[in-house]
Parts: C-alpha cells; sequence; structure tokens
C-alpha cells in the first residue's frame, strides 16, 4: 500500500468530515436545547446560502450580503418562535419534530419562490482546485480553509455552551422548562437565540457548501448526509458532531477506494449510514452523547 | 381577617408579605380551592396541609403566579398582583421547588445551582460570547456565592457530578440549592420530603429551619408527613375539599375537631 496515496485519501476524508460537522452542527444546537431534531435545517442551509448568493449578485459587496442575511436568518428565528415553537409549547417531542417537517417544506418553498431554483455559482475568492504538498500528498486548499472555519466555529460555541450564563440558560431550557421558568428563564428568547446561532451555522455551512458544490436545491439534501453524523457522534454533543464528521468523512473515503473495487464501487453513498447503524447496535447514545440511565 | 386568636398574637409585629383574599378557582367543573384566604407573614415557615386533592398544589400555584384565581385578589408586598409571565415570577423573589424534580439532568450540581443565579446576572451578549473582562468577573463574583450554597446544603462531594446520577434525596437538595441561589425572598416547596428516608428528612428539616433562620426566608412548604409539619412549622393552614378549614399554631390544629374529622382522624 503506498503510504503517501493513504494519507492523501485520509486528509481528503477528514476535511470533507469537518464539513459533514457544520451541517450536523446546526442539529446539535437545536437539539441539546429544545430537545428537537430540526427537520428544517436542511431547507435553512439552502435558504442561508440562496440569500447570500442573490444578494451579491444584486450587487451587495460580501461582507454586507452576509450580515444582511444573518439578520434575515434572526427574523426567521423570530418567526419560527411566533408561529411554530409558541403554540406547541409543552407538547410532545413528538409533535415538534412534525412541526419541524412541515417548517422544512415550507422554507425549501419560500426560498425558491423568494430567489429562484437555478444553480448560482458562490465565489468567494478562493480556488476550489488549488493545493499544496505535503510530502508526495495533494492537500486541498479550500477543503483546509473550510475545516479551519468549521473548527473555529465549534471551538467559540462549545465554549459559549459551557462557560456562560447565555449557554447554561439554553441547556437549562433543553432539560427541564418548568424548572427553567422557575428561575426566571424566558423560554422565547432563548428559542429566538438558539435557532438565530443555528442560522449562522446554516449560513456558515451554505457558504462552504455552496462555493463547492454551487448554490442550488440539492444544497439541502446534504442534512442527509448529517444524519450518521449526528448518530455516530451523539446528538447532543457539539465535540461529537466535529469526531462524527471526521469519521464519516475519513471512513467513506478509505472505504471507497480500499473496499469500493472489491464490491463494485459507489460504497461512498451508503457506507456512513451502515457505520451508524454499527454504532446504534454498539452505543446507541453515541460516542460523545449523554449516558441514558434508566432506573429500574 | 385574621381568624385564629392564636395567630395573631404571634404575627402581630410581623410584616404581611403576602395576602390572599377570597380566592377561588375551578378546572372545568372541578372547583379546586373555594373562597380561600391566607396571609403570609415575612419569615415564617408556614405549611399548607390537606388530605390529597385539597387544593393544596392549587394553592401554591396562586401564590407562585403559575396559576390567576379566577375570583378574589392577591396582594404582594401591599399592592394588588396582576397575571405575571411564568419567568417573571423569579424575579419578584419567589424560588420554588417541584413535587416532582425539576431539575436539569444533563447539568452538574454546580451548573444547576449557577442557573438559579442567572437573573442576577447581567447580561451582555458579545462580552459574554467572548467571555471576556467583567463577564468572567462576574462569573467568579456568582460562582463563590454557589460555592457557599454548596458548602450549606453539604454537598461538596458531588459538585461536579450531573444531577441525574445522583440518588433522589440528594437531588432534592440540590433542588432547594438551586432555588436559593436566587436569593428568593419567598421560597415555596412542594413536598420537599416527600419519598425520603427518616434520615434524608432529618437533614431537609435541619436545611429549611437553617435556611429560615440564616436568610430570613419566608418558607411556604407542602407536606404530609404531620411530624415534619409539627415540628418546624411556625403556623399551619388546612385544607379540604377547597376551602380552608383551619389556620393557626400546629398545636392548635393538632387539634382541631374539624381537622381531626377531615384529614388526621381518618389517616
Amino acid at each position: 500500500m503506498d503510504f503517501w496515496f493513504f494519507l492523501e485519501v485520509l486528509i481528503g476524508g477528514l476535511l470533507s468530515g469537518v464539513m459533514y460537522s457544520l451541517v450536523a452542527l446546526g442539529f446539535v444546537l437545536i437539539f441539546k436545547a429544545s430537545g428537537v431534531f430540526n427537520f428544517a435545517q436542511g431547507a435553512m442551509v439552502l435558504f442561508a446560502a440562496l440569500t447570500f448568493v442573490r444578494l451579491v449578485e444584486y450587487g451587495v459587496p460580501m461582507i454586507g450580503a452576509a450580515v444582511l442575511t444573518m439578520i434575515v436568518m434572526v427574523i426567521l428565528a423570530i418567526v419560527v418562535e411566533r408561529l411554530v415553537l409558541r403554540p406547541l409549547v409543552n407538547q410532545d417531542l413528538i409533535i415538534l419534530f412534525m412541526a419541524t417537517i412541515g417548517l422544512n417544506y415550507f422554507i425549501e418553498g419560500m426560498a425558491q419562490t423568494v430567489w429562484d431554483s437555478n444553480v448560482h455559482v458562490l465565489d468567494l475568492g478562493i480556488d476550489e482546485y488549488a493545493a499544496f504538498e505535503v510530502g508526495q500528498a495533494f492537500i486541498n486548499k479550500f477543503d483546509v480553509m473550510a475545516a479551519g472555519v468549521a473548527g473555529a466555529l465549534v471551538l467559540v460555541l462549545s465554549l459559549f455552551f459551557h462557560y456562560t450564563a447565555i449557554g447554561r440558560a439554553l441547556r437549562a431550557v433543553a432539560d427541564d422548562h418548568q424548572g427553567a421558568l422557575s428561575v426566571g428563564i424566558p423560554l422565547r428568547h432563548i428559542w429566538i437565540y438558539v435557532w438565530s446561532t443555528a442560522g449562522l451555522v446554516a449560513l456558515v455551512a451554505g457558504l462552504v457548501w455552496g462555493s463547492k458544490l454551487g448554490v442550488q436545491f440539492a444544497l439541502s439534501t446534504v442534512a442527509l448526509k448529517a444524519i450518521p453524523v449526528l448518530i455516530i457522534g451523539g446528538f447532543t454533543s457539539i465535540p461529537g458532531a466535529i469526531i462524527g464528521g471526521l469519521i464519516v468523512g475519513s471512513g467513506e473515503k478509505l472505504a471507497e477506494v480500499y473496499l469500493g473495487p472489491f464490491v463494485g464501487g459507489a460504497i461512498e453513498n451508503w457506507f456512513p449510514y451502515m457505520l451508524a447503524m454499527v454504532v446504534l447496535m454498539i452505543r446507541p447514545q453515541g460516542i460523545f452523547g449523554e449516558k441514558i440511565i434508566e432506573r429500574v | 381577617m385574621i381568624k385564629s386568636q392564636a395567630t395573631e398574637k404571634i404575627n402581630q409585629k410581623k410584616h404581611q408579605v403576602m395576602r390572599i383574599q377570597n380566592v377561588s378557582l375551578s378546572f372545568g367543573g372541578l372547583k379546586a380551592l373555594i373562597d380561600v384566604s391566607l396571609e403570609i407573614y415575612q419569615k415564617e415557615i408556614l405549611a399548607i396541609i390537606g388530605p390529597n386533592g385539597a387544593g393544596k398544589s392549587c394553592m401554591l400555584n396562586i401564590i407562585s403566579g403559575i396559576y390567576t384565581p379566577e375570583e378574589g385578589t392577591v396582594i404582594w408586598k401591599g399592592k394588588k398582583r396582576e397575571k405575571v409571565a411564568p419567568h417573571n415570577i423569579a424575579k419578584m423573589g419567589i424560588a420554588r421547588t417541584f413535587q416532582n424534580i425539576a431539575l436539569f439532568t444533563g447539568m452538574t450540581v454546580l451548573d444547576n445551582i449557577l442557573t438559579g443565579r442567572n437573573l442576577l446576572m447581567k447580561r451582555g451578549l458579545f462580552y459574554e460570547a467572548m467571555f471576556l473582562g467583567w463577564a468572567r468577573d462576574q462569573e467568579i463574583q456568582h460562582r463563590k456565592k454557589v460555592e457557599k450554597i454548596i458548602d450549606f446544603l453539604e454537598i461538596q462531594a458531588v459538585r461536579k457530578v450531573p444531577v441525574s446520577r445522583l440518588p433522589y434525596g440528594i437531588q432534592k437538595r440540590v433542588e432547594l440549592g438551586r432555588a436559593l441561589a436566587a436569593e428568593p425572598e419567598l421560597l415555596l416547596l412542594d413536598e420537599p420530603m416527600a419519598g425520603m428516608n427518616v434520615e434524608e428528612k432529618e437533614d431537609m428539616c435541619r436545611f429549611v429551619l437553617d435556611v429560615n433562620e440564616q436568610f430570613g426566608t419566608t418558607i411556604i412548604l407542602i407536606e404530609h408527613d404531620m411530624g415534619v409539619v409539627m415540628d418546624i412549622s411556625d403556623r399551619v393552614a388546612v385544607l379540604d375539599y377547597g376551602r380552608k378549614i383551619a389556620d393557626g399554631l400546629p398545636k392548635d390544629v393538632r387539634t382541631d375537631k374539624k381537622v381531626i374529622d377531615a384529614y388526621l382522624g381518618v389517616g
């Protein structure tokens, strides 16, 4: 086995894994703070990317477009809280989950009605194909940048969740609504914070993925790749989303290159799900998920 | 308004924190509270007792503002209280524990109690996000207060343990700690000793008395254990089928004919 080739595949896989993590992060945030699997996260990625790219096409400078898009995502968070979450307070989680499925279709539809459904080129000014050499392995520059962005985002969010009063309030709301209210945490504000943060993550994910794949409807299905990442890393852990992403990314690329030829190839697409299934059998809460303890 | 002479005697010099006047509340056809009046005096320990379904928890929820009475008024510190949003109750200086523990199970003991101080922390989203300057100093100040509460409740050993792993009795203690962290004026305890063994109950009694004595907190508790109620409370109010049937010193309530008929005698 050629060592350099192996290294190149591995690093490529790890870097694309970080990009999966970026999408998974959005799910983790909302899951941590409300116990809901937000089915609409993928649509939010699409919506954010589309808003950004259209604003840029209208001649808004990139920074301005990013700020404007972020404002739009905050407005979306407020609207979601008011129209979807508030009327469903204290309902079963499955009902909230169903609501996010509806929300998913709504946002997808709205994104394409307000903007359009064409494929847009998003150029962040970084050459996607530029690569540099480490030893004899080629490494994609863009992937490294994306990984850097994702890493920074994760670091900031982890610190925020663990060491600030608002972060604690977010976790408190996720654990017990009644208890949170009794210490004076306003649920509504907290939900707006969380959905806005998820909006920010969606924007970053949208930009990174959008400049790789082009901004198009397929972006909303990138979210599907986040599911094995979440199962492997654990739904409630921010570091878990990263590790899960790395495992999925490197796993699928290595499997494709080394196992693919024996079974006819194209295993990249289903390998992560199989990996997730194995994890489910051994450790249902994921590698970093909170332990499920049941007293009898 | 004060019915029992004994009550009047002990509370003469005390300041009234809350007055509940002729309050009624029903759920559909079920009348949970009928024309109940109750005064709460500063720094007292008031026990609300009564058989199951007598309206005790309902009363507690009216005091804490979760329910707004259909009839009657609630006077809080001399002013009529209107409907309040659930998260604003804590702002008024009212903290509570729950019959079924409502802790943040995924968080550590320390973080749970620290969350109780949330309202006392000044928010600055940007500084918080960056964890800069005074946001950090503030965190340290609050941490010190929390450590005091942890010492007070003798739970130093489990400080960093997620509460979901703790035994029931300790969880109840942590919940008390979270309520105390807000430095409340009025503390509501919904069955704080339910499901505890004798030793745990004794500890809890001691904490309740100490809180009352050291911090001067007014405490209202619902409890089923008559021994506990008679021992620690300054005053006892008895509810039966949504009506208040007695209100006075523990020793008077214990011998009250109506109370014995409704509750003690049967049990």
